[in-house]
């Protein structure tokens, strides 16, 4: 590797930890930002020179440290006569970064407020991801914004806008007590999964710009899991994000066109990052606190674990489903449940149960996919064919579309030489 | 003498590298691997998962199962080499050459005592 780019690798895996630490200092998310871009600057200038340090994150607090120290002495002498206040001599600073990183709790602290400040309840969810992306990963607008498909000027305003609230509320800035830190935890989490889930939904043809949420998501996760070693959750978080990447390549086809997983070429499965998910559920399930992300990792487990699809254990995914719907009750997880009945017990018994889904995913695209699919497989076509046009109106991307359009070809096509068939039967 | 060549590095660091960075080091180390293995000289060669796939068994009575790496450390064990060597001098080369293709992190150059090749298949 050249020499800027193990720079560039070293301040990207160093930023939360310094960014984190000199928040806690400054209690200023735009000047700790500065004093860490500051830092940032004349690593660039030092280290090719001197050779890296051993501790970038350490080496870049205390320099970010020095550097925003100046800063506010020089604009209070432009406002007022220096105040005579204590030289602060490097070496102290020196001593104090030590101090600090050998601090572990404070370090894990930090890394969990910065990232805490992102997912504020008064941001929407794509402001908080935006602002993570930006703050914690510290990618450029322009690369956010290109994996939000928005314009770079679109993107900064709504940076712009997410951190000016954020400098409105209070951030917490004490050590957090259990309680807390837990939640903070499973709301750090919660918006890790949405950017996850943000480069993961997209579309074929916009799949490879929009996957680099999917690695910063993991990135993120892992960073997490290091610091709360023992969380379940965080294991099953962990382990979700990397077995649903992992398919990454088998899921759409040369133009863009969804493969379902049933389709699916599974040499093309990352077995990498699946054997790494698969060791993170085991981890997880021996603490026996399970939880929504540990539930979802472990279904996702059994499609990683069958080579096949026909060896796909769709028992054990339809007791899991019933498992999460207990914890979190929700339409979209039936539906899900109710793909695994029809592999279980059949599509009549899939249909009997989402019916009662149909008020509330009325505008739900996948509820009719799967009603179409049931519908079809249990032969009543122009049912399905309703079902499947409904699913085309309320569809989010042109993939999606696509392979509903799919569904109704065979429609068409088995229900021409329709005489021939059923005379048949 | 077999000699084990333990790798270390920071691990967030080796995270954070592309996916083009990390690919042309795999691709320099399997030169020197190549080399290595051509004169016979090359044992068993593992990239480990990250340390947040580990678990560590403290032989405790009864032994206790703990989450993570044994050990809390700036870096990190991130996989090895078991190369034969005639001695420390050649076994140091080897990680040189190594370290030229991997910069950053440390080797730690550790002769073996017992081997057992084992039977695993891949």
């Amino acid at each position: 590797m050249t020499d800027t780019a193990w720079i560039d690798a070293a301040l990207t895996s160093a930023r939360p930890q310094a960014v984190g630490a000199l928040l806690r200092y400054f209690r200023d998310l735009d000047r700790a930002e500065e004093a860490y871009q500051n830092a940032c600057l004349r690593a660039l200038k030092s280290w090719p020179q001197n050779g890296p340090p051993r501790d970038p994150a350490a080496w870049l607090i205390m320099v970010g440290r020095n550097v925003g120290i100046d800063d506010i002495r020089r604009s209070r002498k432009q406002e007022a006569l220096p105040d005579d206040d204590q030289a602060i001599s490097d070496l102290d600073d020196a001593e104090d970064a030590l101090a600090e990183r050998l601090d572990g709790s404070h370090y894990r602290d930090d890394i969990l407020r910065l990232l805490f400040i992102c997912c504020h309840p008064d941001l929407p969810p794509t402001q908080q991801i935006a602002l993570a992306l930006r703050i914690v990963s510290g990618l450029s607008v322009k690369q956010i914004a290109r994996a939000f498909l928005v314009s770079e000027a679109a993107m900064e305003q709504r940076i712009t806008r997410a951190k000016a609230r954020v400098a409105d509320a209070k951030v917490p800035f004490e050590a957090p007590g259990a309680a807390e830190r837990s939640e903070r935890l499973a709301s750090v989490a919660a918006m890790i999964y949405l950017i996850f889930n943000e480069g993961y939904s997209a579309s074929g043809d916009t799949a490879e710009i929009r996957s680099p949420l999917c690695e910063e998501a993991i990135r993120l996760a892992r960073l997490l899991l290091r610091l709360f070693q023992s969380e379940p959750e965080i294991m099953g978080l962990t382990a979700l994000l990397l077995l649903q990447h992992a398919r990454a390549a088998a899921r759409f086809d040369a133009d863009g066109a969804v493969i379902l997983l049933e389709d699916q070429d599974r040499r093309l499965w990352n077995q990498t990052l699946i054997a790494e998910g698969l060791a993170l559920i085991d981890k997880a399930m021996r603490h026996r606190r399970s939880g929504p992300y540990q539930v979802q990792a472990a279904i996702s487990a059994l499609h990683a674990r069958a080579e096949k699809p026909e060896d796909t254990d769709w028992l054990q995914i339809e007791l899991l489903y019933g498992a999460l719907e207990i914890m979190q009750p929700s339409p979209v997880v039936t539906l899900n449940r109710a793909v695994a009945v029809s592999k279980v017990r059949g599509p009549e018994a899939a249909l009997e149960m989402i019916d009662p889904l149909a008020q509330r995913l009325q505008n739900y695209f996948h509820f009719y996919g799967v009603r179409g699919a049931f519908l079809m497989q249990l032969g009543r076509n122009e049912e399905a064919r309703v079902a499947f046009d409904r699913a085309i109106a309320l569809a989010n991307t042109t993939a999606e579309a696509a392979h509903i359009r799919m569904h109704l070809d065979r429609l068409i096509r088995d229900s021409q030489p329709r005489g021939a068939k059923s005379s048949k039967k | 003498m077999l000699y084990a060549i333990l790798c270390y590095h920071d691990e967030d660091m080796v995270g954070s590298w592309t996916k083009e960075q990390d690919a042309t080091v795999m691709k320099k180390l399997a030169v020197v691997q190549e080399k290595l293995a051509q004169q016979g000289r090359l044992g068993p060669v593992a990239r480990l998962l990250p340390t947040t796939a580990a678990t560590t068994l403290r032989k405790d009575d009864p032994p206790l199962v703990l989450d993570g790496p044994f050990a809390e450390t700036k870096e990190q064990l991130l996989g090895f080499y078991v190369v034969d060597c005639k001695n420390l001098d050649e076994a140091l080369d080897v990680a040189r050459d190594l370290g030229a293709a991997n910069p950053g992190g440390a080797y730690e150059i550790r002769p073996v005592g017992v081997f057992n090749p084992g039977s695993v298949q891949t």
